[in-house]
């Protein structure tokens, strides 16, 4: 049924249709109206699902542990600073191979105080161990939690939807809200390879001496390299029930491009407006939207971008003394494979709009120069 | 693409009526995209709240700068901000108010229609005469104005839309469809 | 609860024979440290009212359920007293190992 939602609503149907069991979340800023709409479900039992109100978003992801060890389905919710409260048991997930699915809304990190969005938040915990799927629509949002879940329990990983403050999270769009059944067909029940229970005790995360840990990451490694097929296949999977396709990146009039832009999350849908506007300038302009940074599409990014004359990576994100975050994955995924001239964009922090307007100066930069006249190309910033 | 924006205090229900609004345009297949201002809201303070309709799918997610068209929920906003920033020429403002169009003062490159939405509130008990919840009723304008959805999906939208109300909102919005005062 | 079988010291020879969690990998099942035991508990199942309160209680997971009364495993028992100290109706006492 096409309903109008909000991105953050998105997230809460999406855990709804997949019948989470748990859900365990913080409730006071910066949450966001995730868990709220979840906590009225649970209530009125539209939701058959134990919620857990704790005391922080350490707290949160710490009972998301122990209902998904217990075999739960288990969702939560968050953003920026509670995010980064939750670390810590953010590696206790991967590396205790529990497939929480976490939503996430990117918004910038304090000081100064921000409500409004960049990655920041969300690639600080890009090493953690989760897969982490950047969205460009609330449509997306809502199909991303049903498949991440799919996708998440066949390899005991958890996985992070990541959406875009305000421009995702408390913007309504048009949502086709599948049918419960449809989806149930899709997304049968959790079946934990293995799970805490009185019936069978065991010990979990103990003390893991070097004879054992350095198997424990191998393994982890060699699943989270599984997932880019599975997350593809299961996109397909998807798409023949739904019609919708979602797979690891979302190339848009890449085939002929000259340049090739490189964005994620909402970015990615704004940069098709500007292909199509450079377009009938007669400019050969395409738009390679990353979905998923982890696991990091290697094949993807290299093939699409391999035919480009000239890449603009657009970030809104920063490592401080480095570079912008997709910036460093694409040039290392492209190191020996391509020798494309790789500009790196910086804009958009804290919440600053993009625009056609930006990604007009970022085309025309990238037109202008045939190498990077600057490691980092600042747009937008008031000089 | 039709982009509109609408301005209205803290407190009088202006994102939920652009969320009413967004609901009846669904209600015709077409495409929508509303947010509200990116940031915190404060009783009695301005407020924006913003909306595109398409016939296909909606892809820019930048905020709108140069609307087609504005809704004034509150005509004192007229005199504390500037209204008509950013738009278009030959756009439409639709003010609340109890005057006609030709007695408010607007550049004349923009077409002006007026509705009485406060007294239709009143009339059909919603909010007080100090608060008055004039949202619904100015869904029903704006949609007879710029022809953006057929009554009935507006009042099937009011229904479903209101916390409270549903009969008494649905009769306002559809008497303000009736009443806005327009000249095309 | 059930009795563990004393097992050697884990070793897997290979990533594949691992779980994919730290599940029961840091065992100590291979540590046998009753032998370090000075006194040792004996129960008086006469007496016992089955509440599993030294089940609970062994610091060392050295007392089992079986037919629905302790059994301490000797094998790992410590001799701590904690057992004997908790019960309720006092029937464990600590008796003098022979060494």
């Amino acid at each position: 049924m096409r309903k109008v939602l909000m991105g953050n609503h998105a997230l809460s149907y999406g855990a709804m249709l997949s019948r989470v069991q748990v859900v365990a979340a913080y409730p006071i800023t910066p949450q966001t109206q995730v868990v709220e709409l979840l906590s009225e479900m649970c209530a009125e039992k539209i939701l058959d699902a134990q919620f857990i109100k704790v005391e922080s978003e350490h707290s949160a992801m710490a009972a998301c542990l122990g209902a998904s060890l217990a075999g739960a389905r288990t969702f939560t919710a968050t953003s920026a600073q509670g995010l980064a409260l939750m670390h810590e048991l953010l590696h206790w997930a991967s590396g205790g191979r529990l497939p929480v699915v976490l939503g996430n809304i990117n918004r910038a990190m304090a000081p100064g105080w921000s409500i409004w969005t960049d990655q920041n938040d969300s690639l600080s915990q890009r090493d953690t161990g989760w897969m982490q799927f950047y969205c460009g629509s609330n449509q997306e949002v809502l199909d991303s939690v049903i498949q991440a879940f799919k996708v998440a329990e066949k390899l005991h990983i958890p996985a992070m939807i990541i959406l875009d403050a305000f421009s995702l999270s408390h913007t309504y769009e048009i949502v086709d809200v599948p049918d419960q059944e449809k989806v149930d067909k899709f997304l049968p029940p959790f079946q934990p390879k293995f799970r805490l229970t009185p019936d069978e005790p065991h010990a979990f995360g103990g003390l893991t001496s070097p004879e054992h840990y350095f198997e424990l990451r191998y393994k982890l490694q060699k699943d989270m390299e599984k997932a880019p097929a599975l997350i593809e296949e299961t996109g397909q999977e998807f798409e023949e029930l739904f019609g919708r396709k979602l797979g690891l990146v979302d190339p848009y009039k890449c085939d002929d491009a000259e340049i090739i832009l490189v964005t994620s999350g909402t970015t990615g849908y704004t940069a098709r407006v500007a292909v199509d506007h450079f377009r009938e300038k007669g400019l050969k302009v395409g738009n390679l939207r990353i979905r998923v940074l982890r696991p990091f599409p290697f094949e993807k990014v290299q093939s699409i971008l391999s035919h480009a004359k000239k890449v603009a990576v657009i970030d809104r994100n920063i490592s401080y003394g480095h570079h912008g975050i997709f910036y460093q994955e694409v040039k290392s995924a492209l190191y020996g494979n391509s020798s494309v001239p790789v500009f790196g964009y910086i804009t958009g922090l804290g919440g600053r709009d993009i625009t056609l307007n930006t990604f007009q100066k970022i085309i025309e930069e990238t037109q202008r120069n045939e190498t990077p006249p600057e490691r980092i190309s600042w747009i937008g910033v008031k000089k | 693409m039709v982009e509109i924006r609408f301005h209205g205090r803290g407190g009088q229900g202006t994102v939920v009526a652009s969320k009413i609004l967004a609901d009846a345009i669904n209600k015709e297949g077409k495409f929508v995209q509303a947010y509200p201002e990116f940031g915190v809201e404060r009783r009695g303070a301005p407020v924006y709240a913003f909306i595109r309709i398409d016939e296909t799918p909606i892809f820019d997610k930048s905020r709108i700068y140069s609307p087609d068209h504005i809704v004034v929920l509150d005509p004192t906003l007229i005199e504390a901000i500037d209204v008509t920033e950013g738009l278009k020429e030959k756009g439409w403002i639709i003010v609340n108010t109890d005057k006609k169009p030709e007695e408010l003062a607007f550049p004349t490159k923009y077409r002006v229609a007026t509705i009485d939405a406060t007294h239709i509130a009143l009339k059909h008990q919603l909010g007080t005469r100090a608060t008055p919840i004039v949202n619904t009723a100015i869904v029903g304008a704006v949609v007879k104005v710029l022809d953006l959805a057929r009554l009935e999906s507006v009042i099937q939208a009011v229904k479903e839309g209101v916390p409270l109300k549903p009969e008494e909102n649905a009769a306002a919005a559809k008497e303000a469809y009736e009443s806005v005062v327009f000249h095309s | 609860m059930k009795k563990q079988q004393p097992t050697k010291k884990i070793i897997f020879h290979s990533e594949k024979e691992m779980p994919l969690a730290p599940y029961s990998l840091g065992s100590m099942l291979h540590n046998r440290t009753g032998a370090w035991r000075n006194i040792r508990p004996e129960i008086n199942l006469e007496n016992c009212i089955q509440c599993g309160i030294c089940w609970k209680f062994c610091p060392d997971v050295a007392i089992y359920i079986e037919n629905e009364y302790p059994v301490v495993d000797y094998t790992y028992c410590k001799g701590c007293g904690l057992c004997a100290e908790e019960c309720p109706v006092k029937c464990i006492t600590m008796v003098e190992e022979e060494k």
